[in-house]
């Protein structure tokens, strides 16, 4: 009796180490040798691959700030509506002669507002953020239309143009365009402080058990509060990456965007229900969805069943999450 | 007279993959009488549940339902066949009515349509012979307390007809006077003839109820015979495999000075009027009933819940202003009785749990192992490493987490509220060693309990919240458990 169950728990952790930190990954290869097979010439490219970063870093750089969300507990339905709002800022600060890094600043300071509206309501009213968002996917949208003017907003053409762009042949030393280097230093930041500070660690605390996390001293309200600025300022950087590649501002850009981000959140392994989630994991999410949407594209397959497959491969990876979770009564 | 034995089992066992949960039990209640089934925790008691109400097949043994076989293949089939389960997590609709909950299941039907007429009729005659008509069958079964929604779960049982029942733990959650209310229906079902397991740690509870019992140890019935002919300590040893050198252990206990002084201090609804002192050195216990308001005192003190009046000083200050989670930098910690939804965060490691409290601005997974990793072997925490999470271990060692977690922030005074709850005596022994060793190392220890013998054994002196507020703290030597309980609930009947 005593050495059976110990033996049992080792088998159970083995799986689940791997699921969670292999499993994300090895999806990646899946798909990318899946395509690569059915179309070595199209798809395995330099410049393909070049592509998919680009198109998968402004919901990569959102789902970075979503993970810090959904692994306190939380969510935030807005994060599109959000971006919309900053790429609007952006380019009306532009049309105003403000300089370039001011108006990238303003646009990731309107997205950390606004996360600190939404975390006020959630902390202060006692709101769910599943409700509190909900209201915020439309205002923010709203927001952004009314300061637009309902039309999209077009600016002077700046270096904020260029970082999302495919490098001209001068620039071929840097390997990736400049928003790409942001994405993966900020995933790399933002693993850090999961990992290494205590206001990590009171994230995964306080998504895993609050109470506990009040029982232990961990200030609740505050940390919540910073947890949905700092989330959402992320959304504001990839306002200025969605800018970027748009080159205008347009209220009704990433409209939908955010349950693309929520999905690659939990297909690189977080919980809806809070505690656990991975920023690797998350990026890794993000590419699978990149790759088997430019996969599908370079196979001549119609939308709706990339549309289909994106979906099927949200279910599966949620299913293979129960099977980690799945415990021996 | 010999009664008929109405429910056997002979032989049954029962494995899941390398484990082998079931290892030959046998057992055998007749109709009329209580047969007392303890077990630690692990001990194969929620397996043999899970075959007696169809949801398992043994992979080997038989079973008889007075003279036929008894092979349930679904927990409806053996509910048809009268075999009902009182669990201890409660399995009812809290949407749907009392009457609904009855007859869910088997609901009386007039072709499609359920015949509420019957439905009703039925619901009124299952409570009034439990002893309780004034649960109206309409009622929503969420707007009933916990022991009304028992005796809903026991009239489900008994209006399916059933001639076997089975109790889970059934007192876990019950106040003292609902716990006295349970054991009379219980004894009302016994002499109508229904046979009846009774399972529980509790061996008061046991020789309360039972005539037989049956002791479970790794999956075996290990000893069976008339409550009578046994003794506690015979108990203890057959549950645990060995000898139990003591319980209650106690070494040389220094007192020193107060610091904890609680002085008529008053929550906004509970507690109300609590005076204390704790010295360093001291373990004193809080009894009580359910609901006196121990847990809200533990809680006042923590700085968890306000405090309407009074004072309270810690290591000799005044305390002047609250905020949660400030008391632990006075060297105040407190080990919460709701171990699932408070006190542990379940999918985390036991590092990250037990470091909580302490972190520092910046942290390092490898010093954190190591710094949880030194508690896991002081106290023995079964477990691979400190990198595990808390989920998959058992109970009594999630408590020594919880505990672990006032040392590593090197608190002196620990607030302890049920410590002992929900598992089982081996573990319940090595808490009350680990309680005694700390009081020994100068630590001040406040331990709320609704368990008076433990009390008795552990604590120094004994203090009882009642509703006008919380009594004196009298020596252990000085007091008993008669004056203790007369004292919690003589001020209920005022």
């Amino acid at each position: 009796m005593s050495s059976k169950p110990e033996l049992r728990m080792k088998q159970r952790k083995w799986w689940s180490y791997w699921l969670a930190n292999i499993g994300p990954l090895a999806g990646l290869g899946v798909v990318i040798l899946l395509f690569g097979l059915l179309r070595p010439r199209t798809f395995l490219t330099a410049d393909n691959f070049q592509v998919m970063l680009l198109q998968t870093a402004v919901v990569a750089t959102a789902a970075l700030g979503m993970t810090l969300i959904i692994i306190s507990g939380g969510i935030d339905l807005s994060i599109g509506s959000n971006i919309a709002l900053c790429t609007v800022v952006i380019a009306l600060l532009l049309k105003n002669n403000v300089s370039p890094l001011l108006a990238a600043t303003g646009g990731v300071a309107t997205g950390a507002a606004c996360g600190f509206l939404i975390g006020f309501l959630i902390t202060k009213l006692r709101l769910t953020p599943f409700i509190v968002t909900l209201g915020t996917w439309g205002a923010l949208r709203g927001a952004a239309k009314g300061f637009a003017g309902e039309t999209m907003v077009s600016a002077p053409s700046t270096w904020l143009n260029d970082l999302l762009q495919t490098l001209g042949p001068g620039k071929r030393f840097m390997i990736f365009p400049p928003g790409v280097w942001l994405m993966i230093g900020l995933t790399f930041l933002v693993g850090a402080m999961l990992r290494y500070t205590r206001f990590g660690r009171h994230i995964f605390a306080i998504g895993s058990n609050e109470q506990t996390a009040r029982l232990c001293g961990v200030p609740i309200g505050r940390t919540k509060l910073l947890i949905y600025t700092i989330g959402l300022a992320f959304a504001g950087i990839a306002g200025v990456l969605q800018f970027s590649y748009l080159t205008v501002g347009d209220p009704t850009t990433a409209a939908g965007l955010e349950l693309a981000i929520i999905a690659a959140v939990v297909i690189g392994g977080g919980s809806l229900n809070g505690g656990e989630g991975s920023v690797f994991g998350t990026v890794v999410g993000a590419l699978i969805m990149t790759v088997v949407a430019n996969g599908c594209t370079k196979m001549n397959l119609s939308n709706w069943v990339q549309e289909i497959v994106t979906g099927l491969i949200i279910i599966a990876a949620v299913v293979l999450d129960r099977l980690r979770h799945k415990r021996v009564a | 007279m010999e009664k008929r034995s109405l429910l056997r089992m002979q032989g049954v066992r029962k494995r899941f993959g390398a484990t082998l949960a079931l290892d030959g039990v046998d057992l055998r209640v007749a109709e009329g009488s209580v047969l007392a089934l303890i077990g630690e925790n692990g001990a194969g008691k929620s397996t043999l549940m899970k075959i007696l109400s169809g949801a398992y097949l043994p992979d080997e043994g038989k079973m008889w339902l007075g003279d036929e076989e008894y092979v349930p293949r679904n927990p409806l089939e053996a509910r048809q066949m009268g075999v009902g389960m009182i669990y201890q997590e409660l399995s009812l609709a809290p949407h749907l009515s009392v009457a609904e909950n009855i007859v869910l299941g088997l609901e009386p039907c007039i072709g499609p349509f359920v015949d509420r007429r019957r439905m009703k009729r039925q619901a009124v005659e299952a409570m009034s012979d439990l002893g309780r008509p004034s649960i109206q069958p309409h009622t929503l079964v969420q707007e009933l307390s916990i022991a009304e929604q028992q005796l809903v779960e026991i009239a489900r049982a008994i209006s399916a007809g059933c001639r076997v029942l089975i109790f889970d733990e059934p007192t876990s959650s019950l106040g003292r006077k609902d716990i006295e209310l349970l054991f009379k229906v219980i004894l009302k079902l016994k002499d109508k003839g229904i046979a009846i397991v009774y399972i529980s740690h509790f061996l008061e509870e046991a020789r309360a109820l039972a005539t037989e019992y049956v002791v479970l140890r790794d999956g075996r019935s290990v000893s069976a015979g008339r409550m009578d002919d046994i003794t506690n300590p015979e108990i203890i040893e057959s549950m645990v495999g060995r000898k139990v050198e003591s319980l209650y252990p106690r070494t040389n206990r220094t007192p020193g000075e107060a610091l904890l002084e609680l002085e008529n201090v008053s929550g906004w609804i509970k507690p109300c009027d609590a005076s204390l002192t704790l010295h360093r050195g001291e373990v004193v216990g809080i009894a009580g009933i359910v609901g006196a308001g121990r847990t809200e005192l533990l809680r006042a003190i923590f700085g968890l819940d306000a405090v309407k009046k009074g004072k309270i000083r810690i290591q000799g200050q005044l305390r002047t202003e609250r905020a949660e989670g400030l008391e632990w930098n006075r060297g105040v910690g407190m080990v919460s009785e709701d171990r699932k939804g408070e006190g542990l965060a379940l999918n985390l490691s036991l590092a990250d749990n037990i470091t909580l409290s302490s972190l520092k601005r910046f942290v390092s997974p490898s010093q954190l192992q190591e710094r949880s990793g030194k508690w896991v072997e002081q106290f023995s925490i079964k477990c691979n490493d400190s990198s595990d999470e808390v989920n998959s271990l058992s109970g009594g060692n999630q408590q020594k987490i919880a505990i672990s977690r006032l040392l590593e922030h090197d608190v002196d005074v620990l607030l302890l509220d049920e410590p002992t709850r929900g598992i089982d005596v081996a573990a319940k022994a090595e808490i009350y060693r680990l309680i005694d060793e700390l009081a020994h190392r100068g630590k001040a220890i406040l331990v709320v309990s609704s368990y008076l013998p433990e009390l008795f054994g552990i604590c120094d002196g004994i203090a009882v919240m009642g509703k006008s507020g919380l009594g004196p703290v009298r020596r252990t030597e000085e007091t008993s458990e008669k004056q203790v309980m007369q004292e919690a609930t003589a001020s209920l009947s005022l």
